[in-house]
């Protein structure tokens, strides 16, 4: 550009507006931001308020319905005779079970994740970030099906996993396992350790990601600064990373908690016969057409849930957000 | 005497760029010591090297005579200021400047009281209970200052902590810095691209270029007699005069240093001198500077302000003193 074409440029200092029903409506929108915010959340809040969360209250409300014993029919009264029945003790078996389970879950998938999350967030850069997104990921591209029957094959009595070990001759190791009373059973693919294996494989992702976004967030010269001021490596990550990698975890744990809360596809595949929550409520709304106690069953994980954040809230779990 | 800080032929290279190269040290107990130069200088990575966040590849560095390589960060005693004060924002400040006392295993009652004492000394007492995010940029600044300081370290590194303030706190905190210093007799090793901030603060001034440590010495040898043209136009912007130049007026052939506010202007067109045409002025307050063609030669001049100007473009006569002519070692 010459200067000439500068100091001769013709077009003025205002443009004029492009006019018709796109240029006014842009410039309503210009005008408005929050006109157009509302055009946007309209069909997502719609959505989410009526069909989503009220169908969780239409299944509450079911909570509190009974069933007559001898008709099978629905008694349309609000009663809290379907809690007193949830508090039988073979239903709070199945949700002490269950919460066990849940929580040996997370804790083992936090373990799990911290590593590849705190590699992921500090040390791979480029190619090997992208390695790193592909394999976390590519796990819930295929069928969860297929993987649980894939894993089916790995735990079973004749599968891969008994074979490697038989020829590392570590077959007595797995053999003293299954005869523990609880975690045991026949093969690993009919015990709870199958179970347990299976559900922080599958839920592992959704741990590693906000774990990863969390440590993303903590600037490296924090930890630099910790190890200057005489903190040893065990300390800044009791002292400043896990603090900070806290919120991840809580969230990447209401992921792999709440998800283990109602699964009723893994359990009945791999593991013993004992019901967790998840298959309660699938055999009470489907076989035993008994509505009100699966719904029943359905309010204990959203209350654990609720405890939990509570919980976590409390111990400052959300301080360092 | 040992050295608080020895350097000896130490290298750091990251695959094949030369961050620290050969570099040679010593930081006497004591001193405040400023590492001045433009970014990518090696000045940060020798202060690494001093904390113990880098390991030299090659060379050996003593602090107070031990021998500090393969030496963690958290068996030295030595503190850093960071850039962006690097506070931990999950803890309040109290917290924060106990840090060091915590990790050690000193008491709560103990370093709570330290900390607290520390905050005084830089001027923030009561501001314990807030979060970092709440202070601002100075505040901040001193936060990391109380952090470092309360663990008494034998050096104290500050990585250019004054670059995120603005010019009136910057000089505040410079004189604050400098009468710290003082009171407390700790050895500060300073990094800095400002060469205004190192001359103003230092006992002695190392100036850096592209991993090597091209002059040290005290604020006045560096600012009057720089060794070489990079040291001349970095620490004060000097005219830097060629061979050919110098010989005319001090006969010898060899580079030199011209400090602008050694240039006297007049609008004389003959008589002894340079002569030389203005180019253009920049009015900076209590100076102006000018910038000036001698006959190809670029100069600039500095003169105190309401000093009678020619119009821009036209001649005028340069005179200087010989002796502010500075001769440099540099070879021609």
């Amino acid at each position: 550009m010459t200067i000439a074409a500068v100091q001769s440029n013709p077009t003025p200092a205002i443009l004029p507006g492009s006019g018709g029903l796109r240029g006014a409506l842009s410039d309503l929108f210009w005008r408005r931001p929050k006109f157009l915010l509302t055009l946007m959340l309209l069909p997502p809040l719609l959505w989410l308020g009526i069909v989503y969360i009220g169908s969780l209250f239409a299944l509450l409300a079911q909570s509190f319905f009974s069933i007559d014993e001898f008709s099978g029919l629905i008694n349309r009264e609000f009663t809290l005779k379907t809690y007193s029945d949830l508090l039988q003790a073979a239903n709070l078996d199945i949700i002490l079970r269950t919460v066990t389970m849940a929580a040996l879950v997370t804790l083992a998938s936090a373990v799990i994740a911290f590593p590849i999350a705190y590699y992921a967030a500090r040390y791979a850069r480029g190619r090997w970030k992208a390695l790193f997104y592909l394999g976390v990921m590519l796990p819930l591209w295929s069928s969860y099906l297929v993987k649980i029957y894939a894993w089916k094959l790995i735990l079973a009595k004749e599968g891969i996993l008994t074979w490697l070990l038989a020829k590392l001759n570590l077959l007595w190791l797995l053999d003293a396992w299954l005869s523990l009373p609880i975690v045991g059973g026949n093969s690993l693919s009919v015990s709870f350790t199958g179970t347990f294996i299976v559900f922080v494989y599958v839920w592992l992702p959704f741990m590693i990601l906000p774990v990863q976004a969390a440590l993303e967030r903590v600037p490296g010269n924090l930890v630099e600064a910790s190890s200057d001021l005489g903190a040893s490596p065990g300390q800044t990550f009791r002292n400043v990373l896990f603090p900070l990698a806290l919120p991840g975890i809580v969230a990447g744990s209401i992921f792999t908690f709440s998800l283990t809360l109602g699964d009723y596809i893994i359990p009945q595949i791999i593991g013993t016969s004992r019901l967790f929550i998840g298959q309660a409520v699938y055999s009470q709304q489907g076989t035993a057409g008994n509505i009100p106690l699966a719904a029943a069953f359905t309010v204990v994980p959203i209350v654990i849930m609720g405890f939990y954040l509570w919980g976590a809230k409390r111990m400052g779990a959300f301080d360092a957000l | 005497m040992t050295s608080a800080v020895s350097f000896k032929q130490v290298s750091r290279h990251f695959g094949s760029v030369r961050a620290v190269d050969a570099v040679d040290l010593e930081i006497a107990p004591g001193e405040f010591f400023a590492m001045l130069g433009p970014s990518g200088s090696g000045k940060t990575t020798c202060l690494r090297l001093i904390a113990g966040f880098e390991q030299p590849t090659a060379g050996s560095i003593s602090i107070f005579g031990d021998r500090a390589e393969g030496v963690p960060p958290y068996r030295r005693n030595v503190n850093t200021v960071f850039q962006d004060y690097a506070l931990f924002p999950h803890l309040n400040v109290l917290d924060n400047v106990a840090y060091g006392l915590m990790v050690k295993g000193v008491g709560k009652a103990e370093r709570l009281k330290a900390a607290e004492e520390a905050l005084s000394l830089v001027r923030l007492p009561g501001y314990g209970a807030r979060r970092p995010g709440q202070l601002s940029g100075g505040q901040r600044q001193r936060v990391a200052l109380a952090r470092a300081l309360v663990n008494q370290p034998k050096v104290l590194l500050l990585d250019e902590p004054l670059g995120a303030l603005d010019l009136k706190l910057r000089e505040n905190m410079q004189e604050e810095l400098k009468s710290l210093q003082k009171v407390l007799g700790i050895t500060f090793v300073f990094v800095t691209h400002d060469q205004g901030e190192a001359l103003s603060m230092a006992d002695r001034v190392a100036v850096f270029n592209d991993g090597r440590i091209m002059q040290v010495g005290t604020p006045e040898d560096i600012y009057q007699r720089p060794n070489t043209r990079f040291v001349a136009d970095f620490v004060g912007s000097s005219n830097v005069l060629p061979p050919d130049f110098v010989q005319r007026y001090s006969g010898q052939r060899r580079w030199g240093s011209l400090r602008p506010e050694s240039i006297r202007v007049s609008s004389a067109t003959s008589g002894d001198g340079v002569a030389a045409r203005l180019v253009g002025t920049n009015y900076l307050g209590a100076t102006t500077r000018l910038a000036l063609d001698a006959d190809g030669l670029r100069l600039h001049a500095v003169v105190p302000a309401g000093t009678a100007l020619p119009a821009e473009g036209e001649a005028v006569m340069l005179t200087f003193n010989r002796d502010s002519l500075h001769l440099m070692d540099e070879p021609a």
